[in-house]
């Protein structure tokens, strides 16, 4: 636009050279911006939207990855619907939600705000690098090491038997009705620390006269925590549920390092079905179908909790 | 640890495979001492023989597809933690030193998942180790082996060892082209604890199921573990291998290989197949397996029956040097008996399978490699040592020596025995890519969870080979 101003404007002329001044000087500026974040852009388009459009496109065609993809509408959709298997692996993870999400982020704003409130020092500091602990070791050491402690001689049934529980053994990640819950107990365990330490980052930010307004007036912890804490933590609890919601929905390694999805697809879910349906059976259409479900199944169920924590605080 | 498992996993996966075995087996045994059918421990073979085996067309030597003398790289795709083919490498480049190997490796689950790339890329192997083989030769990515088996003459070596790696225009394994090679042959039955045996009065191994039940029910009232084996769904459903033995036991080997095969309308669901699961869900009821079964994963099954927990153990023979190594001299090994005294024993086993890329650089090197691997004495006898299965190869080879007290003997000996009877099978667990991961494993571990019958498990694994098979 700038290129084509002609000078022969007459009255116009410092006006429009002061416009074409500016025009320019936030044209380079834009230019600079969008340079700066052209590499993240790239990584993000070639590594996100890129895959993201490929796997909807894929979700039409059946196609094993070599030979020529056949299109075939809606029908990999319709097989998802249809088969018990894959529907189940939905189930299994709305479960998963109870264990990577609810717990944790209550568990996350009990334990914060009683480290706020009762060990702001060196202890504080220990009991935060403890909780964080699980985010920095491996998933798949981890998982190793849970496998062992839940074993049928491992170290909780050790324990059980110790205390006199020795009847409530068993081999919890090979059972049934346990499966699942122990699956969500490492869940709990990988990001109650994350939650803690978010909500905790937020705590610090609540003006301090606050809470000690709260103690002179007799507040004590329950009283605080509910009517200052939470309602002034809305936009950190509104992360750790985006966060923990979809680590649920889209589990998929501490799944597969535990128990891969059994016993009997007890504990499988859509990521684990994701990854058999496109490497090991070569079926790569049904396998984006699913993933395109799960991805709108995420966005749906992150939507509320967004315009929730976004709305109130607003 | 899962490397180890992965190299099972590969084994039993393994596609093809029927009498290969047992007929290489019986060969051997008969061209070192046929007058003896005894377990031929060791047969002691006439050296001077070896050459001949070594080059079985001499006569046509100079046509021979060869490694030539100019310099050649060999791009070969191997599965971690699995020995034999870096040993047979390191040996093939001492005798052909013209050859250097570019061997890149990968765990077996990821492979796979990864072959179809690794072949379809522009650095195609020219030799990999093929987890399955049917899509691929489908696919149009394995280089058709016919010719070269014309030219080698390994078309006219015992026949089953081909038909294992041979598929049909039609998708069908066992006839048609050939698409792999086996470097060697595993056998699958099952393994004992000598001495926990001994305790329950065992002093042959069982000659019928019914003589086999009466021990397991021996080792139960007595405080053992009847069997050890494993069931996480991370290393894969053990009990397959306990099922499919009973399936040959109380009925025909044919169906089952027709199933694996992915021959026309074939089914697991068959009358004598329901009888097997019963059986099979029958032990399962009186406690003959771990109850934490579902959670044992291989590697942990195989070291607690080394440390003495379960009298027998249904496993393949590439179990031999770890079982070997932790119970020196207290393993034995027996095939899965018949129902009926007048039947024979049956076994499964699997050609570790070597394919080459249709895109290879140098398909006649690896051919070349794939011969000597089965002709040459020093390649024959890593084969044994190493893996603990059968080499097979020629009919007139010599068998390798093996270690005295080394549970091989007993698994070596077995082959001859399961190839007079042509009882011999690949693997359930190999008839379509994830049958294992979808079908066999959920549907049995929720047998052992009492969630499914016989009747349920065999229904629910042929409707999922059939939603495999239409895609």
């Amino acid at each position: 636009m700038t290129s084509t101003v002609t000078p022969d404007r007459g009255p116009m002329t410092s006006a429009v050279s002061r416009w074409v001044f500016n025009s320019r000087r936030i044209r380079r500026e834009t230019i600079i911006g969008w340079l700066f974040v052209a590499p993240a852009l790239l990584m993000y388009a070639v590594f996100v939207l890129l895959p993201l459009l490929l796997s909807i496109a894929y979700s039409f065609f059946r196609w094993d990855g070599i030979t020529p993809a056949t299109w075939v509408g809606l029908k990999n959709y319709q097989t998802v619907l249809e088969v018990p298997d894959l529907l189940g692996t939905i189930f299994n993870a709305f479960k998963l939600v109870i264990f990577f999400s609810f717990i944790p982020v209550t568990l996350g704003l009990v334990v914060a705000s009683v480290i706020h409130r009762v060990a702001n020092g060196r202890l504080g500091a220990v009991a935060r690098t403890v909780l964080f602990l699980p985010q920095v070791i491996p998933l798949v050491a981890a998982g190793i090491i849970w496998g062992w402690l839940l074993a049928l001689s491992g170290l909780v049934n050790q324990i059980l038997s110790l205390v006199g529980l020795g009847g409530a053994t068993r081999a919890w990640l090979g059972d049934f009705d346990w499966a699942l819950p122990a699956v969500g107990l490492i869940g709990i365990w990988v990001l109650l620390g994350f939650c803690t330490v978010l909500l905790l980052t937020g705590m610090t930010k609540v003006d301090p006269a606050l809470f000690e307004s709260a103690r002179i007036d007799g507040a004590g912890w329950f009283k605080e925590f509910v009517s200052i804490t939470v309602p002034l933590l809305r936009y950190e609890i509104g992360v750790c549920f985006t966060v923990t919601v979809i680590a649920a929905l889209a589990a998929f390694d501490i799944v597969y390092v535990s128990t891969a999805g059994g016993p009997g697809n007890s504990t499988a879910v859509p990521g684990i079905q994701i990854y058999i349906l496109a490497f090991t059976e070569q079926r790569i259409g049904l396998a984006s179908a699913l993933a395109v479900m799960l991805m709108i199944l995420v966005v749906v169920a992150i939507l509320p909790i967004q315009w929730l924590s976004r709305e109130r605080k607003g | 640890m899962l490397t180890h498992w992965s190299a099972r996993g590969a084994r039993r996966r393994a596609p093809l495979m029927p009498l290969a075995v047992a007929l290489v087996l019986v060969a051997a045994a008969c061209s070192s001492n046929a007058a003896s059918p005894t377990p031929a421990a060791t047969p002691t073979p006439a050296p001077a023989q070896s050459d001949a085996a070594q080059t079985p067309a001499p006569s046509t030597a100079a046509s021979l597809p060869s490694c030539g003398t100019g310099p050649v790289t060999l791009r070969a795709f191997f599965e971690t933690g699995f020995d034999i083919p870096f040993k047979l490498s390191d040996e093939f480049k001492k005798q052909y030193p013209n050859v250097t190997w570019d061997i890149s490796q990968d765990q077996f689950s990821n492979l796979i998942n990864e072959t179809p790339r690794v072949l379809a890329g522009d650095l195609a192997p020219d030799l990999i180790r093929l987890p399955t083989m049917v899509s691929f030769a489908k696919q149009g990515l394995l280089k058709n082996l016919d010719d070269y088996a014309a030219a080698f003459g390994w078309d006219k070596w015992p026949v089953p060892q081909l038909n294992q790696n041979r598929v049909a225009a039609d998708g069908t394994r066992g006839s048609g082209s050939l698409y792999a090679m086996g470097i060697n042959y595993s056998l699958t039955g099952i393994f004992y604890n000598k001495k926990l045996a001994a305790q329950i009065g065992m002093t042959a191994p069982p000659k019928t199921l019914a003589e086999l039940d009466g021990l397991l029910a021996k080792a139960k009232s007595a405080g053992l573990l009847p069997i050890m084996e494993w069931g996480s769904a991370k290393s894969g459903m053990g009990l397959a291998f306990p099922l499919q033995a009973l399936m040959a036991s109380v009925g025909p080997v044919g169906p089952i290989n027709d199933w694996i095969f992915q021959k026309k309308d074939a089914t697991i669901d068959t009358p004598s197949n329901l009888v097997a699961a019963q059986h099979l869900e029958q032990w399962i009821k009186s406690g003959y397996f771990p109850k934490d079964i579902n959670a044992i994963e291989y590697t942990d099954a195989a070291s607690r029956f080394t440390k003495g927990e379960g009298v027998f153990t249904f496993n393949g023979d590439w179990q031999n040097a770890g079982y070997d190594t932790g119970l020196p001299g207290n393993v034995g090994f027996f095939v899965m008996p018949p129902a009926d005294a007048s039947g024979s024993p049956a076994a499964m086993s699997a050609p570790l399978t070597y394919g080459i890329a249709a895109k290879a650089k140098n398909a006649d090197c690896a051919a070349f490699f794939l011969n000597w691997v089965a002709t040459n004495p020093a390649a024959r006898q890593i084969d044994v040592t190493v893996g603990g299965s059968n080499p097979g190869g020629p009919a007139d080879a010599t068998m390798p020596t093996v270690t005295a007290g080394s549970v091989t003997n007993d698994t070596l000996a077995a082959g001859p025995v399961i190839g007079k009877a042509g009882n011999s099978m690949d693997f359930i667990a190999n008839s379509t890519s994830s049958i294992f991961a979808q079908g066999w494993t959920p549907e049995l571990q929720k047998m052992v969870g009492g969630k499914e019958d016989a009747a349920g498990l065999l229904k629910a694994v042929q409707a999922e080979y059939l939603r495999e098979l239409s895609q």
